[in-house]
């Protein structure tokens, strides 16, 4: 444990001397907030509370498949990480330093849809709700987790780069994202339920206001969940089993 | 005491086999060098060794145990690739984030002083030179205070002063009791350093000898000639006759073209050549291998050669 915080830290270190990868994750849905949600449904309390929780969903979600999809991916190819294959403790705390860093940036791209939302827009949200949204969000981290890891143990990095964009903006698109909860044009109602998005935003939904889950999405999202988990360890194994067996 | 030891270790690469059933056994207070050309199967090795790498079939141990065990890595020092140091860390942090893994590790201050580099502590490895980098990786073997160290060439591409500093310390780990297994396609290197050598060549091991041993066959040269006859001449280790030249390889081609001059005998068209070390190899242990490319095609040209 005290060497996945040490893995953590360092992995932290490489990315934050490399700022811009840092704002990447967190520019998109800032710059969505402000030219969506604000305009639109800034004056709505509880409007902009949900967009703000859609903007976060969305947040979480491109920050996951970057940063593991292609950071995982480009780890891959540096010869750094089979060195640290020899150090005395094998891969476990590399991995769960990678997610404990992971977690760490998610939080962080999300301060400024938080800001914009508190300050730009009506948004509110009592310190319980605040609290909750925060364990929410590691919730949902985890399909988007998975899905960077399953992209990131199977492609090199370029093409990862191009599969990560590839996905992600149609899962937020599809997944009901850009619209208030039920909100959206017809044919996105009817698919979003079966993205692992709109079970994400749903969560989140409910976390901060008044709403009631949609059990199908929730029951998707654990299917994806499962789905990705196991595409993750699949991609995860074949690679150990090329570079390390 | 045995410290790392391969016993019959083989590793294929799909249809290529790297490594055919090497014995191999490193022993407290040693210095080996293992010596070969690229592509030989030292790196291979170095692999099974660390635990990167499982054999195909045969069993490697690392102080008595699985190299893919942590424990078992406890006290080994190994050597990153110096393109894969993470360059926007600090030379300082990447000593750290190594040592975190050890119980004791040397303060970062000495062995960065060990290894000549200590007023680059602040510096982002990814603007370190080439020579910097390289030093830096072998520094991190050390930091663990390790009984073993696996060193995978290197002073590959050093200059001088740089090869000596890291070479002095690598001396002063073994004079301390460190066992080290290097890896070399210098003889040079591994001469200045070692004094048992094993060479490997197509995955297999060809010698494992002293340096002294060793240099006497790889020192070999090949003297041809045109002549009808030839008197006994002193060194020669196989006479062989291709398309009526005389090829002779010899310890010590001095001696011998002096030899054949005082003797008086009639000959035309000397040529002194130095041998590869495959070259070498391949001839002295007598395979039947076909000539590496860009060598001379006449060790094995002409039939089975006559072995010494």
């Amino acid at each position: 444990m005290q060497l996945a915080l040490v893995h953590a830290r360092y992995q932290l270190l490489e990315v934050i001397r490399i700022p811009v990868a840092v704002f990447g994750s967190a520019f998109f849905p800032a710059a969505a907030m402000i030219f969506f949600v604000v305009p639109f449904a800034g004056d709505d309390s509880a409007g902009a509370t949900f967009a703000t929780a859609s903007m976060v969903t969305f947040s979480v979600m491109s920050a996951n498949i970057f940063q593991y999809g292609v950071g995982v991916a480009e780890d891959r190819a540096q010869p750094w990480n089979p060195y640290t294959r020899t150090l005395p403790a094998g891969p476990a705390p590399r991995f769960a330093g990678r997610v404990l860093a992971g977690l760490a940036l998610t939080y962080l791209s999300l301060i400024p849809v938080a800001v914009i939302g508190a300050t730009l827009t009506a948004a509110q949200l009592s310190p319980a709700a605040f609290l909750l949204a925060l364990g929410a969000v590691a919730i949902i981290s985890v399909p988007f987790t998975l899905m960077g890891l399953a992209i990131g143990y199977s492609l090199p990095s370029k093409a990862a780069i191009v599969v990560a964009q590839v996905v992600f903006l149609p899962l937020a698109f599809g997944g009901g994202l850009l619209s208030a909860p039920g909100d959206a044009p017809g044919f996105i109602e009817t698919i979003a339920p079966f993205l692992p998005t709109r079970g994400a935003a749903e969560l989140m939904w409910a976390a901060v206001g008044d709403y009631a889950v949609e059990p199908l999405a929730l029951i998707m999202l654990g299917v994806w969940v499962v789905l990705l988990a196991t595409l993750a360890a699949w991609a995860y194994r074949r690679d150990e089993g090329r570079r390390f067996s | 005491m045995t410290l790392a030891r391969a016993d019959q270790a083989s590793r294929r690469y799909g249809d290529v086999l790297a490594l055919d059933r090497v014995d191999l056994e490193v022993r407290a207070g040693e210095l080996v060098g293992l010596l070969g050309p690229n592509g030989a199967g030292k790196s291979t090795l170095m692999n099974l060794l660390v635990g990167l790498r499982r054999p195909t079939s045969g069993r490697v141990e690392l102080f008595g145990g699985d190299p893919r065990d942590p424990a078992s890595r406890r006290q080994i020092g190994v050597t990153p690739q110096e393109t894969g140091l993470p360059g926007t860390l600090r030379v300082g942090e990447v000593v750290d984030f190594v040592s975190a893994h050890y119980p004791d590790p040397v303060p970062r201050g000495e062995l960065l002083d060990r290894f000549g580099i200590g007023d680059l502590v602040r510096r982002q490895t990814g603007g370190l030179s080439g020579g910097q980098r390289r030093r830096l990786a072998v520094a991190l073997a050390f930091v663990g205070r390790p009984r073993l160290v696996l060193l995978d060439e290197p002073t590959t591409g050093l200059d001088v002063t740089a090869r000596h500093t890291l070479w002095d310390a690598i001396r002063a780990f073994h004079d301390d009791g460190g066992t080290v297994l290097l890896s070399s396609h210098y003889l040079e290197e591994v001469e200045a350093l070692a004094r048992r050598v094993v060479v490997i060549g197509q995955g297999r091991v060809l010698v494992d000898d002293t340096v002294d041993a060793v240099r006497g066959i790889v020192g070999v040269r090949r003297v041809s000639l045109v002549a009808d006859e030839l008197p006994e001449l002193p060194g020669v280790v196989r006479t062989e006759r291709i398309d009526g030249r005389l090829h002779l390889l010899t310890t010590d081609s001095d001696e011998l073209v002096r030899a054949l001059v005082t003797t008086g005998t009639v000959f035309t068209d000397l040529e002194v050549r130095p041998t590869s070390l495959e070259e070498a190899f391949l001839a002295i242990t007598g395979e039947d291998q076909p000539a590496i490319e860009g060598q001379p095609a006449t060790a094995t040209a002409g039939g089975r050669p006559t072995t010494v």
